[in-house]
């Protein structure tokens, strides 16, 4: 167990240092840093100065080295555009992102799993065909439109919510500022999050529903009921806990595409997140605040991948047990 | 006689398809007396397992009882509530399928689905029903039962699974159990050894089993009486000995002598021409009637009943009819 868990981190490093590497890459190939970074009125000799005191002039090892030593530290250095530290902003950032995530990760699993269930057990009543046709909708809809459409009902004509933004937020802690505690924050995290949310939701329910349709047709299902077992605990007990192990991957997955599929819907609702804060990067080429975020959604997916791996072990004996005897 | 423990009348199972209607069972009636083993023998797809599922109440949908009855000890059980059947279910029916390697939950112990069936049948507290547990595998001749009970059934061998398969549906000490093919998925090694188990743990406790296979060597060991299906129909029912000794059905003496013997020498072992109809290509008359050696004009046409002989036995076919030999 200990040395499976070793194994996994020393590959989680090797996957940071690939990453690391494109991050760098940025650098050296997404336009010039000085020229968005000074106006048109300074001079040659004074772009030379400001390359060589940014260490530009370094070869490329050792800038790639002081990157990864800095990175390791936190350290992303400054953002071209604020002129603040990378790491600062994306922290200030980053509980918005993380809450919004969070939220719509949570509602996309229990409607996902509760949809998913409901419709394989009820196959062919009138509720299943319009969960499963709504759910077609929300699998081919592009998040933008959903954003959009949700906007367009609930904060335009039946003006119930807001339409941008986070509403008030408070501090826990000296940083994490979160919406969750006031009215208006929580308020404003429903659409946003609904619009996140809602194709991970459709996926995780049509998942869920093929493989507990599959689960209802095993041999081990058709010995629980011919022994007599409810079907609270068929259904419940014995068939939806092996229907979670695919699940588990894919809503783990999920889980790091909501983080970093964010940006979109971050846009769509000017939510205050790191997504929105990378989009503004982008436009103006700052080069620092795009490699942290390369860096922030990597390490979000290795140590989900860590996380689902983890969760194997305690949903599946078989694994467990098959790694004890191989050493006994 | 006195009554029978389980009757089944006249059953039907049906199967509704796009191109029409399939009859699956076709007037099944039989009976297994109290303490009883009833072998049920036939070809694949003759409708065994379809009866040991219909009895239980766990036909597949779209199949569906379509008349008939089933007695058990003189309550009718096929027109259930699906709750109340629910509980007769493992509480007086048990069942054991055929395969033991995907019978089992791969992702609870032994303990775990064992109390858990105790419990849902019988009311005792969760110490009671382990020590059951551990007490029933024990019986099963699964070796230091009581530290075996907390491994998941992939610690268990094929052999050993089968055990604990028979364990849990014998864990609320049915009156009757439905054991569909138990050994077919197990080496030819354990086999002899599973039926024994099951066969004495049931003599112990009177609980009658129908046991169904198409190993006629498991059938002669441990039933009393054998009942052969023919494309959904019974051909003949009687004491084993008798059956296989002096089958008198046409399709049963062609099932027993495509049996290998020690006792004979044959070059070649006796086959019964062409292959069981389809569900949906049943010939008008005796389904068997395009493969009997023996068919006649009356065979063509109608269909035979079941005809009482003596010794208890009963087989459908016009050749045993008295009437019809007078004439």
């Amino acid at each position: 167990m200990i040395a499976f868990i070793l194994r996994r981190l020393v590959q989680s490093v090797i996957v940071m240092l690939a990453v690391a590497l494109v991050s760098f890459a940025l650098f050296r190939f997404v336009g010039d840093p000085i020229a968005s970074m000074v106006g048109q009125e300074v001079t040659l000799a004074e772009r030379a100065e400001i390359r060589e005191a940014l260490g530009l002039n370094d070869p490329f090892i050792v800038q790639f080295w002081n990157f990864i030593a800095r990175a390791a530290t936190g350290d992303f250095g400054i953002s071209y555009r604020l002129q603040q530290p990378v790491m600062e902003l994306i922290l200030s950032r980053l509980p918005a992102t993380l809450e919004l995530a969070l939220v719509s990760g949570i509602l996309a699993f229990a409607f996902g799993v509760g949809f998913g269930v409901y419709t394989a057990l009820r196959r062919g009543s009138w509720v299943s065909g319009t969960i499963m046709t709504v759910s077609l909708i929300g699998v081919s809809l592009p998040t933008f439109l959903i954003g959009v459409l949700l906007i367009w009902v609930f904060a335009v004509e039946l003006q119930w919510l807001p339409s941008f933004g986070r509403g008030e937020t408070v501090y826990i802690g000296n940083w994490w500022r979160t919406g969750l505690l006031t009215e208006s924050g929580r308020a404003s995290l429903i659409l946003p999050a609904i619009t996140l949310g809602l194709y991970q939701m459709t996926l995780i329910m049509r998942l869920v529903r093929a493989e507990m349709l599959e689960v209802l047709r095993t041999d081990y299902i058709k010995f629980a009921r011919a022994r007599g077992l409810s079907n609270r605990a068929v259904h419940f007990g014995h068939a939806l806990k092996n229907t979670l192990v695919p699940v588990i991957t894919i809503t783990g997955l999920q889980m790091g595409s909501i983080i970093a599929f964010s940006i979109i819907t971050e846009t769509v609702f000017q939510w205050p997140g790191v997504g929105a804060l990378f989009i503004r990067s982008v436009q103006f080429v700052d080069v620092p605040v795009m490699a942290a975020y390369l860096m922030l959604i990597a390490l979000v997916f290795v140590v989900i991948n860590l996380i689902v791996d983890l969760l194997y072990y305690a949903v599946d004996p078989r694994l467990r047990v098959d790694r004890a005897n191989a050493k006994s | 006689m006195s009554q029978p423990l389980l009757s089944v009348r006249n059953l039907v199972v049906e199967f509704p398809t796009r191109r029409g209607i399939l009859r699956a069972l076709d007037h099944v009636s039989f009976d297994i007396a109290e303490g009883e083993v009833l072998g049920m023998v036939g070809e694949s797809g003759a409708g065994k397992s379809l009866t040991g599922a219909a009895i239980i109440g766990l036909l597949e949908p779209p199949g569906r009882v379509a008349s008939g009855e089933i007695w058990l000890r003189g309550e009718r059980i096929d027109t259930l509530p699906p709750e109340k059947m629910r509980r007769i279910r493992g509480r007086r029916i048990g069942m054991v399928f055929q395969d033991p390697l995907t019978s089992l939950n791969p992702l609870y112990t032994v303990a775990e689905q064992l109390i858990e069936t105790i419990r849902t049948h019988i009311d005792v507290s969760e110490k009671e029903a382990r020590k059951r547990a551990v007490a029933l595998l024990d019986r099963v001749g699964i070796p230091a039962a009581a530290r075996r009970i907390d491994d998941y059934p992939h610690h268990f061998s094929g052999g050993m699974r089968q055990r604990v398969v028979i364990a849990l549906a014998l864990a609320a000490e049915p009156e009757l159990v439905i054991a569909d093919e138990p050994t077919t998925a197990l080496d030819v090694s354990v086999q002899a050894q599973i039926i024994d188990v099951l066969k004495e743990i049931c003599a112990e406790r009177g609980a009658s089993v129908m046991l169904i296979t198409h190993d006629m060597g498991v059938i002669a060991e441990t039933a009393d009486r054998v009942a052969v299906l023919y494309a959904g129909r019974l051909a003949e029912i009687g004491p084993v000995r008798d059956v296989i000794q002096r089958a008198e059905h046409p399709y049963t003496a062609g099932l027993m002598g495509s049996i290998p013997t020690l006792t004979q020498t044959a070059d070649r072992l006796t086959q019964i021409p062409g292959s069981m109809p389809r569900l949906n290509a049943i010939p008008q008359g005796c389904a068997f009637n395009p493969r009997c050696p023996q068919v006649f004009e009356r065979c063509r046409i109608a269909r035979p009943d079941l005809i009482a002989r003596e010794g208890g036995r009963h087989v459908a076919c016009w050749l045993y009819d008295k009437e019809a030999s007078d004439v």
